[in-house]
């Protein structure tokens, strides 16, 4: 039975989200106790985000995609939830967007957030980047290598260094996945800021800068295209039988990265 | 609540929304048009939205800036755009579903409180192509007509399409007084698709009510009674013959075959000219009785062969079956707490009209099978199996789409459905035949997850009378309208126009939302973690310490579950749901009850419109209001149809109070007549032995021109080279990589994906089966695989579906044990597609089809467990002057799709090639008919490439079932030890090009692996590339090489050969020839990469 002061995570739902169960079972490995609740439910009654310690985006089709990636879900957070989202933002609630959920993030504006940390009251940032279609115009699934960048985000400044290349990678599976900043101000600010989480280590889907993963400018609000709640365990890496034993021991890249922010949870709890 | 409501007027607005940070779109067209030679200089594309609301400027305004356009990567357009290229638009026709226009309709609601009508299309703009490529490459590539509309200027409608009410009167259909050629010619008319003499037992019937069938009446029984219903094939008695011909080439399979006949002895084949014996008999076969003059009569054919092999292995104690043939997927035991459940369907006459539509509704309708399961299932996992024309095919007829678009779009369909509904898609198969030119096969599996609750009792449902019959998911629609007819008609050129109506296009969210309700439906009273949904997933144990604590689980109903049956809409809407929930109870309906999409729908239309995304459940009357808050909080519309059970046991249709129809259920269910019917194997003269070797030796010539590495061979020589040859097998497009079409669907969604569809370092090697891990955490898997053997019982070469049966099962249990299943726990199923079985020939060869299917499954304890068949695939081109014209019939296919229980998955095996210094061995059956198979090259594809030379038999491979079961259970035990590091199941191409394909997939950038494999003698070609069965390739550790042979003894296994070992060289070393692995991976990624 989980403790009663184990970290409460909430994750999100709607029509077409499909990748809740992987997170839900992400944080519930990370030790946290986990609501998993529809939107609808969170504009009737925002308390699940405003006593949540931790908040998962899932990934998946919200609304089907139609008109576009995560657009309809993200014009409901903004028109319907700001000012509880921001109110979570403002406690350094981590939030995690992973795909669709990081597609929601950035047209809510939560990603990349103002560089001074400054969430405005009334409404939500403007969007100022995007994930927009592929380079190739297909949906693609497949494992790429990454790379933890910077030390600001909670997510991933703990995988730097731990894994060797063959287990340093998180596998895609996105038709709308193109990281493009409103312009070149904007990219070099994001960079210059500490904003960029993670890389890509090749071209995939003709992303700028091969960003796959941003965080705010607290690093506790993260976003990124690749799914690490579907690296769990060892035998997801997409050659695990040809791993040795000893390179499949210990949490994998994609447990590492939920136990860190659980962490930062229990260590902001603590202080 | 329209804040712009003074001022603006309803009208329809034109949004255009262009993509302003590259548009890959128009990208991805420019490349795809080239491939159709026409070449554009530039080209842009935009979305289009029609919103017919009263919106004023400001209210336009916020539509395009908090809904339709991303600040950062589009702008938006209100009207119609100057374009400076050539234009053209496509928009859905009336009442096509449009799931954007619902969503965006929706949104509209929720976000800005315009209430609005909505339609979706795309512009495109080219550049350096006239008006008239332009409109060419819309119909080829961009729009079809039968759902949608091409423009050649901006649309922009003054009102959008609305239906229009209009009496729906109640009619009779006099029938009572009909003779036969009436009779006939009414059932052709209304699209019936009935025989004559179901036609007559019509008439008898009504003669006996002495009234006439309403319209509503008649299509009922049509739909009940069609073939895609009723299996009236599979389920008939038929008399089988053979008759013995004095052909030449078909002679060497025919031969000296007689009916008790039960040797299959003959090492004949070494003495190439003597016929070889088959060994199929029909003695000692349940329900088979062999008459004095020699034929056979089987009484049911589905229940003497597919269904009594089941029944047999159970009552020899085959105990992990919960449910088979029975519920809309077969069902077996996972682990204590959760069952498996596994349905193969197929979709191919409306995929051959609307590819995209087609496809993504068949996958759904699967997957709405397996939802309908029992007490309802979540799906885990998706399969696809395609079979078309070869894509270089120049020749299409009248009324025929482009294989290489039917293939293109039937990908995309299964894709955007699949992952839209979070279902990962881990198997399938492609095949290429020019005979599926008119008539493509689009197989679509689904598997799933239930609870199997206390004595199992989630496993069945059964309506109560009282139960409430409540529709669920999307509105009726005149959509799909006779698609259970029509699957079971033949196509012709004609079709397209005649059933546009029975095209479906697919909603996934609204089947997602769907699911989700259903299993919160299910675990209802489940105790529900406070404060939390995690429960509601029900099977997959999301939660730590939520283990199902059903409650006492009492027969009648299982009160954790809001409803007593459930079952989806599928072939017949309606009418077939309602009917075979009610058939033992009787049901009343009340049609007007039913949502529409628009008006003016008739009853009859209501009642067996196939719209999709619907499921039917029967709810105790005290459950709805639960459910019905569900429904709501998931956005699922609920109607309450009416009831389960009357008295008469009748089904009784009301529209507005009017009893518009009243049908015993007995006659509708009971009373299809069984006509006997003959099978004549043997008696095959349509075509001359001249034809079909005029058939082999095009389809050669395409082989070799589509093949550029064979140009600069000497294509005459009839003696290839081993390595050219290897070449040109793995450069087939049967064989040649699918990455094309697998990287575009998410194959590890749910997260619990262990083995996928491509795999290795570089993530190119085809793995001969998928294995999930389906509750997390567990280490317990299930592995997924497809076996499909058509060239072994194609009739164009003299084959014997006999054989290609138990080839299909050997492959896919060979593709299951290579990843770590357990040979005792796989349970298979059936799909078969034939051409027309009215045809004793065709159904002689569906019979031996399924004595295969039998002895398959009994020699490989493999239990059917489910199956479906689609019996009238064929297309005929009619002739100048209204002559009978040119039918071509699909080659019978049979794909046997099997599910095996992986009892540990820390011991997969995957066939990537591992490391240097292990040994490789070539495992397959010994004894004389095994030894005979080396030299056989029937239904090879190394046919394709070569002239049969002198010393190979021309017949196709035995299946030898003591030694196939027997090498099963040693390679998986030779797997669990731990003793193999990579296993690849060698059947297309054979041994050779499987090591071929591990060396591809095992290789590493920078890390290259290669291979000796030093035969005793490069000849004959098939020993090392021809198809057979029971034939594996193992890499083997030098220090697990005793072990191997130990246990080789110990199960005496005779067939192994170390044919070599893998080496760091990068090359495959075949003694007197040598080839880069590199090279090889180029001719075999390169065909289908599109």
């Amino acid at each position: 039975m989980p403790e009663h002061d184990d970290p409460r995570a909430l994750v999100l739902r709607t029509a077409g989200t499909n990748c809740d169960g992987e997170l839900v079972r992400a944080f519930t490995l990370a030790g946290c106790v986990v609501d998993l609740v529809h939107v609808d439910r969170l504009v009737a009654d925002p308390a699940p985000i405003d006593r949540a310690d931790v908040i998962g985006f899932p990934g998946g089709f919200s609304y089907g995609d139609d008109i576009a990636s995560g657009r309809i879900l993200a014009a409901r957070l903004r028109e319907q939830l700001w000012p509880s989202l921001r109110g979570a933002a403002e406690r350094g609630c981590p939030m995690i967007g992973v795909c669709n959920g990081f597609q929601v993030l950035v047209q809510v504006g939560l990603l990349p957030g103002p560089a001074d940390g400054e969430w405005p009251a009334d409404r939500s940032p403007e969007p100022t980047v995007a994930l927009a279609e592929n380079e190739g115009g297909r949906f693609i699934d497949r494992w790429v290598g990454v790379e933890p960048v910077g030390d600001r985000c909670i997510w991933t400044r703990e995988l730097a260094g731990r894994f060797g290349r063959e287990t340093m990678m998180l596998p895609i599976a996105h038709g709308e996945g193109r990281f493009v900043a409103k312009d070149g101000a904007t990219l070099a600010a994001l960079e210059s800021g500490g904003h960029i989480a993670l890389r890509y280590t090749e071209a995939v889907n003709g992303s700028q800068g091969d960003i796959a993963g941003i965080c705010d400018a607290s690093g506790r609000i993260f976003g990124l295209m690749p799914h690490p709640e579907r690296y769990l365990d060892w035998t997801r890496h997409p050659a695990w039988t040809r791993l040795d034993a000893g390179v499949r021991t210990g949490p994998t890249p994609g447990r590492l990265l939920f136990e860190a922010a659980v962490g930062a949870v229990r260590a902001l709890a603590s202080a | 609540m329209t804040t712009t409501a003074t001022t603006a007027s309803k009208a329809v607005h034109r949004i255009e929304v262009h993509p302003t940070a590259g548009d890959p779109v128009a990208q991805r067209i420019m490349h795809d048009a080239k491939a159709l030679g026409i070449r554009m200089t530039g080209a842009r594309s935009a979305r289009v939205y029609l919103i017919e609301a009263e919106l004023g400027d400001a209210g336009l305004g916020a539509v395009c800036s908090k809904l339709l356009a991303d600040p950062v990567t589009e702008r938006a357009v209100v009207g119609a755009s100057d374009g400076s290229g050539t234009l053209i638009e496509v928009h859905p026709l009336p009442g096509v579903m449009d799931p954007a226009a619902g969503s965006v309709r929706d949104a509209l609601h929720d976000l800005l409180g315009v209430d609005a009508e909505v339609t979706t299309g795309v512009r495109y703009e080219f550049e350096g192509i006239s008006a008239g490529e332009a409109q060419n490459l819309a119909r080829r590539l961009l729009a079809n007509p039968v759902i949608q509309a091409i423009h050649a200027e901006p649309f922009h409608p003054d009102e959008l399409p609305k239906g229009h009410e209009h009496e729906s009167p109640l009619t009779h259909v006099p029938v009572r007084d009909l003779d036969d050629g009436a009779l006939e010619k009414l059932s052709r008319e209304a699209h019936l698709f009935l025989s004559l003499d179901e036609m007559r037992a019509i008439r008898d019937e009504y003669r006996r009510l002495e009234r006439e069938p309403t319209t509503i009446e008649l299509e009922t029984i049509a739909q009940t009674w069609s073939e895609h219903c009723v299996h009236k094939t599979l389920k008939s008695r038929i008399v089988y013959r053979e008759e013995r011909h004095e052909g030449t080439e078909a002679r060497r399979h025919e031969g000296a075959a007689s009916l008790a006949n039960n040797q299959s002895n003959d090492p004949a084949c070494l003495r190439a000219s003597v016929p070889v014996c088959l060994p199929l008999t029909f003695s000692n076969r349940p329900g088979h009785t062999i008459n004095p003059d020699g034929s056979v009569t089987i009484d049911n054919l589905l229940k003497s062969t597919v269904a009594a092999a089941t029944h047999e292995l159970i009552a020899e104690g085959v105990d992990w079956t919960l449910s088979v043939f029975v519920d809309n997927a077969g069902v077996i035991a996972f682990d204590e707490d959760h069952a498996i459940n596994v349905k193969v369907e197929t979709h191919n006459h409306p995929s051959a009209i609307e590819p995209y539509g087609g496809a993504a509704t068949g996958i759904g309708g699967c997957i709405r099978d397996v939802i309908g399961t029992g007490l309802g299932a979540k799906p885990i996992a998706s399969t696809d199996v395609f079979c078309v024309a070869p894509p270089d095919t120049e020749d299409v007829p009248a009324g025929c789409l482009h294989p290489r678009r039917i293939l293109s779009q039937v990908v995309a369909g299964v894709r955007d459905y699949g992952n839209r509904m979070g279902i990962p898609t881990v198997n399938g198969a492609v095949s290429f035949d020019h005979r599926y030119i008119g008539n493509p096969l689009v197989f679509c599996g689904s598997v799933g997850i239930m609870p199997r609750g206390e004595n199992d009792c989630m496993i069945t449902g059964a309506a109560q009378p009282g139960d409430r019959i409540i529709a669920l998911g999307g509105r009726t629609g005149r959509d799909g309208i006779h698609g259970a007819t029509f699957s079971s008609a033949e196509l012709t050129d004609t079709h397209a126009d005649e059933f546009s109506h029975a095209v479906q296009i697919g909603n996934a969210i609204e089947e997602k939302r769907v699911l989700d309700a259903i299993l919160r439906a299910r675990d209802y009273g489940v105790g529900r973690l406070e404060g939390t949904e995690a429960r509601r997933h029900g099977g997959p144990d999301l939660v730590a310490g939520t283990q199902l604590d059903d409650p006492s689980c009492l027969r009648a109903s299982v009160p954790s579950c809001l409803f007593n049956a459930i079952t989806d809409c599928g072939a017949g809407g309606f009418s077939s749901a309602v009917g075979e929930m009610g058939e033992k109870l009787g049901a009343e309906v009340h049609l007007e009850r039913a949502p529409l999409k628009y008006a003016g729908l008739t009853h009859t239309e209501i009642w067996i419109s196939e719209a999709q995304e619907r499921m039917v459940l029967a709810v105790p009357p005290e459950n709805v209001a639960a459910l019905q808050q569900i429904c709501d909080e998931e956005h699922v519309e609920l109607a309450d149809l009416g009831h389960f059970g009357t008295p008469d046991r009748e089904l009784i249709l009301n529209h507005h109070g009017v009893v518009v129809g009243r049908l015993p259920m007995a006659f509708l269910h009971d009373g299809i007549p069984m006509p006997t019917r003959e099978a004549v194997w043997g008696g095959r003269d349509g075509e001359t032995d001249g034809e079909r070797d005029e058939e082999t030796k095009s389809r050669r010539d395409r082989v070799r021109a589509s093949n550029d590495d064979a140009q600069s061979e000497d294509t005459s020589s009839l003696r290839l080279s081993v390595s050219a040859s290897l070449r040109r097998l793995l450069s087939h497009p049967n064989i040649a990589s699918k990455h094309w079409i697998i990287r575009q669907y998410d194959h590890e969604v749910q997260g619990n994906t262990v083995v996928r569809p491509l795999g290795g370092p570089a993530a190119r090697g085809p793995m001969d089966a998928a294995v999930i891990e389906p509750v997390p955490g567990t280490g317990r898997g299930l592995a997924i695989a497809c076996g499909l053997a058509t060239g072994i019982g194609d009739p164009e070469r003299g084959g014997d579906p006999y054989q290609m049966a138990l080839a299909a099962i050997d492959e896919c249990v060979r593709n299951l044990v290579c990843v770590g299943a357990d040979p005792d726990r796989i349970a298979i199923l059936d799909n078969f597609c034939w051409p027309s079985c009215r045809k004793p020939e065709n159904l002689a060869s569906l019979v031996r089809a399924a004595e295969g299917c039998y002895d398959g499954a009994k020699a490989y304890r493999t239990p059917f467990v489910s199956g479906k068949d689609s019996l009238n695939n064929q297309f005929t081109i009619p002739g100048e002057d209204g002559s009978d014209g040119r039918t071509i019939e699909i080659p019978p296919t049979l794909l046997i799709t099997g599910v095996g229980i992986v009892p540990d998955i820390s011991k997969c095996v995957t066939m990537d090639a591992k490391r240097a210094g292990n040994r490789i061995a070539i495992v397959e059956a010994a004894g004389p008919d095994s030894l005979c198979n080396m030299s056989r090259i029937g239904g090879s594809h190394l046919v394709d490439l070569t002239e049969t030379p002198d010393d190979v038999e021309s017949s196709a491979p035995l299946a030898d079932l003591v030694e196939g079961p027997k090498l099963a259970r040693f390679i998986a035990e030779a797997i669990r030890r731990g003793l193999v590091v990579s296993a690849h199941d060698a059947s297309e191409g054979g041994p050779l090009v499987a090591l071929a394909e591990m060396l591809i997939a095992g290789a590493t950038p920078g890390a290259p692996l290669g291979a000796t494999y030093v035969p005793c003698s490069p000849t004959p070609l098939v020993r090392h590339l021809g198809d057979r069965p029971h034939c594996y390739v193992l890499e083997i550790p030098p220090a697990r090489v005793d072990e191997f042979n130990d246990l080789s003894l110990e199960l005496g296994v005779m067939g192994t050969t170390w044919m070599g070992e893998i080496t760091s060289t990068g090359l495959l070393d075949l003694h007197d020839e040598t080839i880069p692995v590199e090279d090889l991976a180029k001719v075999w990624l390169g065909p289908l990469d599109w």
